[in-house]
């Protein structure tokens, strides 16, 4: 579904990526782990052409993406809940819902739109509430559900629990697993490594803008470096 | 009493135009966070788009007034809304990632460039416009004799604004293309994280605030009867006032501005004397900026993270 091979990519002069390699099948989850800085969200953000990765190339389904601008990649299929959220926060609920479907055909709005109040029923409540009054987490649940809004095959969230409540982020993770079973592919970046790992099929830990190791969740789960370093707090 | 009526009239049909220009200021500002200095200058080229194109059909003999007005308006509005596009394109969309200073500098460049060119291609002298619309209503007459009067051609000003302001409002409110504006208004890059074309976007926005000035322009030519390539400076301080005054960035914001402006100046003209009026408007905006900062609609730079 995705591969990407040796790509870098620098904030100015500073190297964030330094030739990442990675593969996400068809319908796995697929766990990006690491410390803070290592990488992960510019990883995501360099999927999606910002900023433009270097050096190596990225595939979407075949597709060479690498030289694309971002919002041709976005209608290719993919989506991104990114770091901080970023909800339009001067428009209402339903809005932004609506600017996650603008280039879906619109037949499919009133049904999806359902289906996202399915599963977050507090943002049917404050549909027409103005984004940057919700709490953190009606914000976060807010921009997983733009992402779903553009019916995306390829989904990528950046660290979707950051702040929440236990009960929450257990709620979140539930919907994460639904979407995989519907049949979307998930990219997921997380600190709450422990719920990541459990929940994905294969997992990537990135140090300093390099993969340093690989696995299936569980794999990484049991390993005592992984342990040491993302699970036990010490670091 | 019949003086201050007349004054009112005049000052909502000043406001009318002075809002319709403002519009172009905030909404670039909102969308790029940049003035647009050659914005008045895109008012004075569609002011000589009317005139030019009002001069072509008298000459070929097209004169009843409705359908005139509207090929001028729509002529009008294709043109100068290709000026509004260009100036983008060629000044500012190369500078979209320097810094603040330089698309500023280049917007003043663009705005001298602009006046320069019709200066060179029109000629200097001011340009007058046979009166098109004559004829008025009278609202009442004093004893003394003073009547104070709307003429039509305050009418057609005022009801034209109000068409605009509305469809431009249900444009921005509730069509995809507001919203894609609105977006990228509020957070450009996750606009485009959203497949929405940043840069198109941007483009329109341009092709809208001009095509807005465009019709300003037209008003502006039927309403005085003269103009020149200098237009453009003054109206365009005055509109950037009413969109300061109104809270720049804030669409309702640069509409009432562009009234109150428009009021003032007519009143401190009526009552006061007309060669102050400058200092009126722009007093008013000092003590704004003063007591508050973002402008009466404006909203303070706080964003809850």
């Amino acid at each position: 579904m995705l591969v990407i091979e040796g790509i870098h990519a620098f904030y100015g002069r500073i190297e964030a990526l330094k030739g990442v390699s990675l593969e996400v099948k068809q319908g796995e989850i697929v766990t990006l782990i690491g410390a803070n800085g290592a990488g992960k969200s510019t990883l995501l953000m360099t999927i999606c052409g910002q900023p433009r990765g270097q050096g190596g190339r990225i595939v979407l389904e075949g597709t060479d993406i690498t030289a694309m601008s971002t919002h041709q990649i976005m209608r290719r299929g993919i989506a991104q809940s990114p770091e901080g959220r970023r909800v339009f926060p001067r428009m209402t609920v339903y809005e932004n819902l609506q600017m996650g479907a603008i280039n879906v055909d619109p037949a499919h709005f009133e049904g999806d739109i359902q289906r996202c109040f399915e599963l977050f029923p507090i943002l049917e409540r404050r549909r027409g509430q103005r984004a940057g009054t919700l709490s953190g987490g009606e914000q976060q649940m807010l921009a997983i559900a733009r992402a779903m809004m553009a019916r995306p095959r390829l989904l990528l969230l950046d660290e979707p629990s950051l702040g929440l409540a236990p009960l929450i982020v257990r709620q979140i993770f539930s919907v994460i697993r639904e979407l995989n079973q519907q049949g979307v592919t998930v990219l997921l970046v997380e600190q709450n490594a422990f719920h990541a790992l459990k929940l994905a099929h294969r997992a990537y830990v990135l140090v300093n803008g390099q993969i340093t190791m690989t696995g299936t969740g569980r794999q990484l789960l049991a390993d005592p470096e992984v342990r040491r370093a993302y699970l036990e707090g010490g670091h | 009493m019949e003086y201050f009526l007349q004054q009112l009239v005049n000052g909502v049909t000043l406001g009318a135009v002075y809002g319709l220009i403002a519009i172009g200021y905030s909404m670039v500002y909102g969308i790029i966070g940049m003035i647009n200095f050659a914005h008045g200058d895109i008012f004075m080229i569609g002011a000589f788009h009317a005139l030019i194109v009002f001069l072509i059909l008298g000459a070929v003999g097209i004169s009843w007034l409705p359908l005139a007005l509207l090929i001028v308006l729509i002529v009008g509005i294709l043109l100068t809304s290709l000026y509004g596009w260009s100036v983008e394109r060629i000044a500012y969309r190369p500078l979209r990632s320097s810094p603040r200073l330089a698309p500023l500098i280049s917007a003043i460049g663009a705005s001298i460039f602009l006046q320069n060119y019709v200066q060179l291609a029109q000629g200097a002298r001011p340009k007058p416009l046979s009166q098109m619309v004559s004829g008025g209503i009278t609202l009442m007459e004093s004893d003394a004799g003073f009547a104070a009067r709307v003429s039509y051609i305050q009418i057609v000003i005022v009801l034209l604004t109000l068409a605009l302001m509305a469809v431009f409002t249900w444009l921005i409110k509730g069509t995809a293309l507001g919203r894609a504006q609105r977006a990228c208004e509020q957070d450009r890059k996750m606009a485009a994280l959203l497949g929405v074309d940043v840069d198109r976007t941007i483009s329109l926005t341009f092709v809208i605030g001009a095509s807005l000035a465009a019709v300003a322009g037209l008003m502006f030519t039927l309403y005085y009867g003269v103009i020149d390539f200098f237009i453009g400076f003054v109206a365009g301080i005055k509109a950037f006032t009413a969109a300061v005054l109104g809270g720049i960035g804030s669409l309702p914001g640069a509409m009432l501005g562009g009234l109150l402006i428009g009021l003032i100046e007519a009143f401190w003209s009526g009552y006061f004397s007309v060669e102050y009026k400058d200092v009126a408007s722009f007093g008013v905006l000092v003590l704004v900026l003063i007591f508050r900062p973002t402008g009466l609609l404006g909203r303070p730079e706080i964003e809850k993270v």
